[in-house]
């Protein structure tokens, strides 16, 4: 055997003991690096339906009138791309994959403080996305409301409305046990010497998403039951023939909700602050402004939900407050990509395919980034809310932000995922083809949305059809890029080039084990009394060697 | 990593040579109590949750709240507030009781508390029963026929108590775990954070009660 290191791969640990069966030893593992795994493939094949939907949806609206999907199917076919997407991507995405598996190997810790519970989220992550899936088999179909489920059209229509709840709220559990577990783990774990302003950045991003996850999202959940309660027993809450207030649950849900898009958007700024510092082969810039940064985001973040209800009847007060609110939001995401920035300053960028990744991002979250501030403003809102300019905003935060850093994430660290390298060239070109794809796909959106185009809409007037065709051919090109990326990451799973412990030059203690990890991560705990990030002279500071040897096992 | 738990614990020494030990997450007390806060952080904001609908409405329909808190049963309720305050005792004297390490006495409590809470249960199940008798359940005619305040509050009456009752039935399925845990030896007096996380959501379910008792009882 080439390789002298049993990884993660060969051996692992199971919450009932010994397992013959290699799939039992996989679904039952409380080893933190197969969790996200497990995460990884499940959440990736939801991604593919969602996409398709989408697709879906994008060429039924290529001409006007009613192509090949009727109405109906088509209410039918957002609420599932809305709902897969948010629930069973985005949210758990990040902190659930790349989380799992980095966390412990970034704080320099064996596992996360709860493995059962980080297997158990799994579990309910995979029962929410099979009430999910079953419900689009029986009775009426999927829900149509929208991954919003506004009452009162949620109370009344016929769909399996509470499917979806349900299946939102057990998805909700889920992400609430891991943010427990990654709350812990950050505060118990830690290597000896390590402070929390010696933490990676990545690190402190999923402390701030954690803290998002425990606090708000039982909120979002008592609302969704009440709605269920409401459907089954009729209490009348959300209710307005029994004297109940759907507005009421508009707030409920955006308390939730709101901060749910930074919960998303926090762990993505921290893999742009991990690759970021390796590609410029410089210590990052403003690492504590960066860190408090992420902490703001998520505290001024769960202040400004009344932004999404402008139309919905509010005080002329409280909409002047949430939009303050709003824009001060803008100040702490700015000082992220200042600081991004200064350290990118004469630096030798290196423009490895996570960089461009990440420096692409720059561009399009930035677009939807300055967008929002203009759906924030009150007066334009009014113009632009529920029309095309605010879809696309969203998707240039949130596909343009979160899933193209993700995407960067996976990039930078496949290689020590799967041990492997893809191939360099054709991973760029993916990036490139997605890239144009993603504006053609969005960027008319914007100018729709401006014209009048409303969201949701199975058919439009023929003075939209040019924007149409043009995001619809925008969509082909971008799912294009979609299966060349990941036949690109395949084939470097495959075939790829041993890619060795640090490929990338990079600092924190993951690239200082081998690739892929041993099952105990670590074979000596290390004494970690510096910064994250320290290059001289376009070096690594410390170049350590922490896998576990042979002829000493930890235990 | 179970044959972890039983090493000497792992250390780490510094520049200076001084010796830092390495948390054993299977083994971190206070990592088991700070990730139950958590938990009960999580319960606070649902239940939080409820309490903000119930004040928007009381303040909206405060007759009507007021005159259907006056149907509600108070002896019956204040007796159940009543045994709920003692379930919490017994509670914690079964943990002071493992601490001193009489482990037969820890259990006693433990079975009190499982019968004062189903106590609990069974006045809640006459309470309810007799307004359904009454024809007061959300969507009945009778309910549908009164005022929409009113409603408003027996949909928040059925709701709330009926989530801070499947606490309650958790809570007695969680203690029945605490007491096989026990008997295979794998709570002991050394080793009593699972009890112990017990006794705090015990005692949120009852704190949460408290809140719940005087909301709909009292404010007529």
């Amino acid at each position: 055997m080439s390789n002298v290191h049993k990884s993660f791969y060969d051996e692992t640990h199971t919450v009932f003991g010994h397992h013959k069966n290699k799939i039992l030893q996989w679904i039952f593992s409380i080893d933190h690096k197969r969790i996200a795994l497990l995460y990884l493939f499940v959440m990736f094949a939801f991604f593919a339906v969602a996409v398709s939907t989408a697709l879906v949806m994008r060429l039924e609206l290529f001409s006007p009138g009613q192509d090949f999907i009727d109405p109906d199917t088509y209410n039918q076919a957002f609420t599932l791309h809305g709902v897969i997407m948010i629930f069973l991507f985005i949210i758990p995405g990040i902190p659930a994959v790349l989380g799992n598996f980095l966390l412990p190997l970034q704080l320099g810790a064996r596992d996360v403080s709860f493995p059962k519970i980080n297997l158990l989220s799994w579990w309910l992550y995979m029962l929410g996305a099979l009430l999910a899936v079953t419900s689009l088999f029986i009775g009426d179909g999927f829900a149509d409301t929208g991954w919003t489920f506004y009452a009162p059209y949620s109370i009344k229509t016929d769909t399996n409305v509470i499917w979806a709840l349900s299946a939102a709220f057990i998805l909700g559990f889920a992400s609430i046990l891991t943010g427990i577990n990654f709350v812990v783990t950050i505060h118990r774990l830690r290597a000896p010497g390590m402070g929390f302003f010696k933490m990676p950045l990545f690190v402190w991003s999923l402390y701030a998403t954690s803290w998002i996850q425990i606090l708000a999202t039982p909120v979002v959940g008592i609302s969704l039951i009440m709605v269920i309660l409401e459907r089954t027993f009729g209490i009348g809450i959300f209710d307005p023939t029994k004297g109940g207030d759907p507005v009421l649950l508009e707030h409920m849900f955006w308390i939730y909700s709101h901060p749910a898009v930074y919960l998303m958007i926090l762990p993505a700024f921290g893999i742009a602050s991990e690759i970021v510092p390796t590609f410029c082969r410089k210590p990052i810039f403003g690492y504590h402004a960066i860190a408090i940064s992420s902490a703001m985001i998520a505290g001024v973040g769960y202040l400004v939900w009344g932004h999404h209800m402008y139309t919905s009847g509010e005080s002329e007060m409280i909409k002047l407050i949430f939009s303050a609110l709003t824009f001060f939001v803008a100040v702490p995401t700015g000082v992220k990509f200042f600081d991004w920035i200064a350290t990118m300053y004469k630096a030798s960028i290196d423009f490895k395919t996570p960089m461009l990744w990440t420096v692409g991002t720059f561009i399009t979250f930035i677009i939807g980034g300055l967008t929002g501030l203009i759906v924030a403003s009150v007066g334009v809102d009014i113009y632009l809310h529920d029309t095309y300019f605010v879809v696309a905003h969203f998707h240039y935060a949130i596909l343009g932000g979160v899933v193209f850093l993700m995407f960067a994430g996976m990039h930078y660290w496949f290689p020590k995922i799967t041990g492997k390298m893809y191939n360099e060239k054709h991973a760029a070109r993916a990036f490139y083809t997605i890239f144009i794809g993603f504006n053609l796909l969005w960027f008319p959106m914007f100018i729709a949305g401006m014209l009048g185009m409303p969201r949701r809409y199975f058919d439009y007037l023929p003075e939209f059809e040019i924007w149409h065709k043009l995001a619809t051919i925008g969509s082909w090109v971008f799912a294009l890029g979609l299966i060349y990326m990941f036949y690109t990451l395949y084939r470097g799973w495959r075939y790829g080039e041993l890619a060795g412990p640090n490929p990338w030059n990079a600092t924190t203690l993951e690239w200082q084990i081998p690739s892929p990890p041993q099952l105990p991560n670590f074979g000596e705990i290390p004494y970690v009394d510096y910064m994250p990030y320290e290059y001289k002279n376009g070096e690594p500071v410390r170049h350590l060697d922490l896998s576990v040897k042979e002829d000493k096992p930890h235990e | 990593m179970s044959n972890a738990s039983s090493t000497e614990p792992e250390i780490v020494y510094d520049k200076q040579g001084n010796p830092h030990e390495v948390i054993d997450f299977n083994n971190d007390y206070e990592g088991a109590k700070l990730g139950f806060w958590l938990f009960i952080f999580t319960e606070i904001m649902i239940f939080g949750a409820m309490f903000l609908v119930f004040g928007f409405y009381l303040f909206q329909f405060s007759p009507d709240f007021i005159a259907a808190s006056e149907g509600l049963n108070r002896v019956l309720g204040g007796t159940n507030t009543f045994i709920l305050l003692l379930s919490a005792l017994s509670m914690g004297l079964s943990l002071v009781k493992l601490r001193n390490g009489k482990i037969d006495e820890s259990k006693k409590f433990i079975w009190i508390t499982i019968i004062l809470a189903t106590i609990f249960l069974t006045i809640k199940y006459f309470e309810w029963s007799h307004e359904i008798h009454i024809g007061i359940y959300p969507g009945s005619p009778t309910l549908d026929a009164l005022s929409d305040g009113t409603k408003l509050f027996f949909g928040l009456y059925f709701t709330m108590t009926g989530l801070h009752g499947l606490h309650i039935i958790i809570g007695i399925g969680v203690m029945f775990w605490v007491l096989a845990l026990i008997n295979s030896g794998k709570i002991t007096s050394t080793n009593f954070v699972v009890l112990e996380n017990t006794a705090l959501y015990w005692d949120l379910v009852h704190l949460v009660w408290v809140f719940v008792f005087p909301l709909f009882y009292l404010i007529y």
